[in-house]
């Protein structure tokens, strides 16, 4: 029996709970000034093991080669470049909710956007180490820069995809880390200035930059939100596009196409957006912040989810129409024959793919499912699990049976220290979380209290009434 | 810089902050600052603040950044290096976008970063001088310079009137300077003749 209030009561809030400002300070910094729980303490130890095991891996890879891995003569590329794009691909949402939102003045970015962004940075930061290592002799990686050399000097071809890669990833690291820096200072002052430990003070004191929260520099910090932010969104577009540019310049059947910068750039903040809800769904659980990260949220999330799986479904649709409808032998086959065919040596990692990318996450038309936050979990996971597939088809297929039948290769597995260096950057990614979330405020506090008087529950219900006729009565006499 | 003396006023709402703001203008004082735990819109207008330029400098890095790489690249593969690669032109200008949109965001990114920290004085073991320690939490703190011409009593009382809590007046140093947070430190020292 709600009344109409100022503010549509269709939009429900987005803090929940009887929060003021000084509540909201108090809730998020609780976290990082109580001492780490035991479940902290096993994640982390987890992870650093997992980190330690991908460390030996890339040791046993730098010594004696690439050999190591079982890539050979037609499969140039195999675990390593999918799990280059499935990293990157991971690292879109997070810039999406920090900047695309940002500029569409969503309210409801504020919760997520810290640990989203943090996990781009690691995202990105996993990502880097596949094509460095696939480099054989990475003393040898600074080659990829343009820089006065001995040999010549001999400048890098700036023509080539893989060199805009470098430029792509690297800009895109190094703009995604001074945008949530940047975010990160005034909270940094927060806990410098609660600080009791001389440690903290210390610590927190160095980190916050010497922030005091004038009315100039915050003036100043919006400009340069609002600017970081509207470069951050084509630069988003263009790092998924340079990656598939990887693909499409090339010749290979499967990978030809101009459909592809799209497409991944879809399937990019698709599967980013499943990670951003694993990630999430555990923080809210073991951080206690279910009244900042609410349902509402990860409702939100799971629509763009549904969309962004359509997107990609459509575009598996549209590749496949384009291969028959073009009468190319090579493209058609390649589709046919090494996809699409449930019999052929990788159909069953085709067929996986779209079961969990397009087919399983049509669930999310159903409002309960989008609300059902076991479902939402499990759903992350089978989306990133498909994500992951869809590198793999587009990698592997395309590259096992070549124009030369004689050089078809024979099924590709990869080897202890490929799926070593794999596990090796889940570690690295986890660590980074798991120390992420103990030092540093997963909320942006500021900008949780810069909404909290619109959007919070408490200051909602204090709204001054403006008509008495109820929600619903005028929403049935004004259908039509 | 100097260590000045400040009655310092705090104020638990905004919208009783937003009409101390205009009234302690109009009456005369000099507000040193208003500190806030987080962006209040218009506040900046109230005080009369000029809009940054911080934008410009990002558009001007910006373009430094496109035209880095495009004079770059055209003369290292035209100039000082041509290289024949089947047949294509030398000066291929599509194949080059890429990375002169990714300079021109790098340059754009790091150089309003680095202006931004400069402008405001910010800087990794930077230390200042804070009014209230709560100002980064719930508290807005208005900071009104003490100036030979201010009558210290009359201020305190107007700021109380204007629904300001805990006015005090006290002295602060309004530089910054290389410290630790865990020690009490000040750029200059307090002269005892002078202080409080």
């Amino acid at each position: 029996m709600a009344l109409l209030k100022y503010e549509s009561q269709v939009r429900p809030p987005i803090v929940e709970g009887n929060k003021d400002y000084h509540q909201v300070t108090e809730d998020i910094c609780r976290p990082v000034e109580a001492k780490p729980s035991k479940l902290w303490w096993i994640g982390f130890i987890i992870s650093v093991a997992l980190l330690m095991f991908g460390v030996l891996s890339v040791y046993v890879e730098v010594v004696y080669g690439t050999g190591q891995w079982n890539l050979n003569k037609t499969i140039g590329w195999g675990w390593d470049i999918t799990n280059f794009v499935w990293w990157v691909g991971i690292g879109h949402a997070g810039t999406l909710i920090s900047a695309i939102l940002l500029l569409f003045r969503q309210g409801w970015r504020t919760g997520v956007n810290r640990a989203a962004e943090a996990m781009t940075i690691f995202a990105v930061m996993c990502a880097g180490q596949f094509p460095i290592f696939h480099m054989g002799r990475v003393w040898n990686a600074f080659f990829v820069l343009p820089y006065p050399n001995t040999r010549g000097p001999l400048w890098v071809n700036f023509d080539s995809p893989l060199l805009w890669d470098v430029f792509a990833i690297s800009t895109y690291f190094t703009v995604s880390l001074l945008f949530w820096y940047a975010g990160l200072l005034p909270d940094m002052a927060t806990l410098r200035d609660r600080a009791k430990e001389k440690w903290r003070k210390r610590f927190y004191g160095a980190a916050a930059f010497g922030w005091t929260g004038s009315t100039k520099h915050w003036q100043r910090h919006e400009a340069l939100s609002l600017v970081l932010a509207g470069l951050s969104t084509p630069l988003v577009l263009s790092v998924h596009t340079i990656v598939s540019f990887d693909f499409a310049t090339s010749v290979i059947p499967g990978w030809h196409t101009t459909i592809f910068p799209p497409y991944f750039v879809a399937g990019a903040v698709f599967s980013g957006f499943a990670m951003v809800q694993t990630l999430l769904l555990i923080t809210r659980r073991v951080l206690g912040l279910q009244e900042y990260i609410t349902t509402e949220h990860i409702e939100v999330m799971n629509k763009v989810i549904v969309l962004t799986g359509s997107i990609v479904g459509i575009a598996y649709l549209t590749e496949l129409f384009m291969a028959w409808y073009s009468h190319v032998g090579y493209e058609w086959f390649a589709f046919k024959e090494n996809r699409v065919n449930l019999f052929s040596p990788y159909g069953w990692s085709y067929w996986l793919m779209m079961g969990c990318n397009v087919i399983s996450p049509q669930i999310f038309w159903f409002k309960k499912m989008r609300r059902n936050l076991t479902v939402t979990f499990f759903m992350s996971i089978l989306v990133n699990v498909g994500m992951w597939f869809e590198r793999f088809v587009i990698i592997v297929t395309s590259l096992y049976r070549d124009y030369l039948p004689s050089s078809w290769s024979t099924y590709y597995t990869p080897t202890i220290w490929e799926i070593g260096f794999y596990l090796g950057t889940f570690g690295l990614f986890f660590t980074c979380y798991f120390l992420f979330s103990k030092f540093f405020p997963v909320i942006a506090i500021a900008e949780i209290k810069h909404i909290l008087k619109k959007n919070g529950d408490n200051y909602k219900q204090k709204m001054d009434v403006v008509e008495e006729e109820k929600v619903e009565e005028f929403a049935h006499a004004h259908a039509h | 810089m100097a260590i000045k003396k400040f009655v310092v006023g705090s104020f638990y709402d905004e919208q009783v902050l937003f009409p101390a703001v205009k009234a302690v203008r109009k009456s005369g004082y000099k507000i040193h600052d208003v500190y806030t735990p987080f962006p209040i819109h218009g506040l900046d207008t109230a005080m009369g603040l000029r809009d940054t330029s911080l934008h410009t400098a990002g558009f001007i890095y910006g373009i430094t950044g496109t035209s880095v790489a495009f004079s770059f690249i055209t003369w290292a593969f035209t100039t000082d290096w041509p290289l024949n690669v089947g047949g294509k032109p030398f000066f291929s200008l599509p194949a080059w976008i890429p990375i002169m949109f990714e300079l021109t965001v790098l340059f754009a990114a790091v150089g309003m970063v680095l202006t931004f920290c400069y402008l405001c004085q910010l800087a990794p073991f930077v230390k200042k001088d804070h009014f209230n320690l709560r100002a980064t939490d719930d508290t807005f703190v208005m900071a009104i310079e003490v100036t030979d011409r201010t009558n210290v009593a009359e201020a305190q009382s107007f700021l109380t009137s204007l629904g300001a809590q805990d006015v005090v007046l006290t002295e602060k140093e309004t530089g910054w300077w290389i410290g630790r947070y865990d020690k009490r430190q000040q750029l200059l020292s307090t002269d005892p003749q002078t202080a409080l």
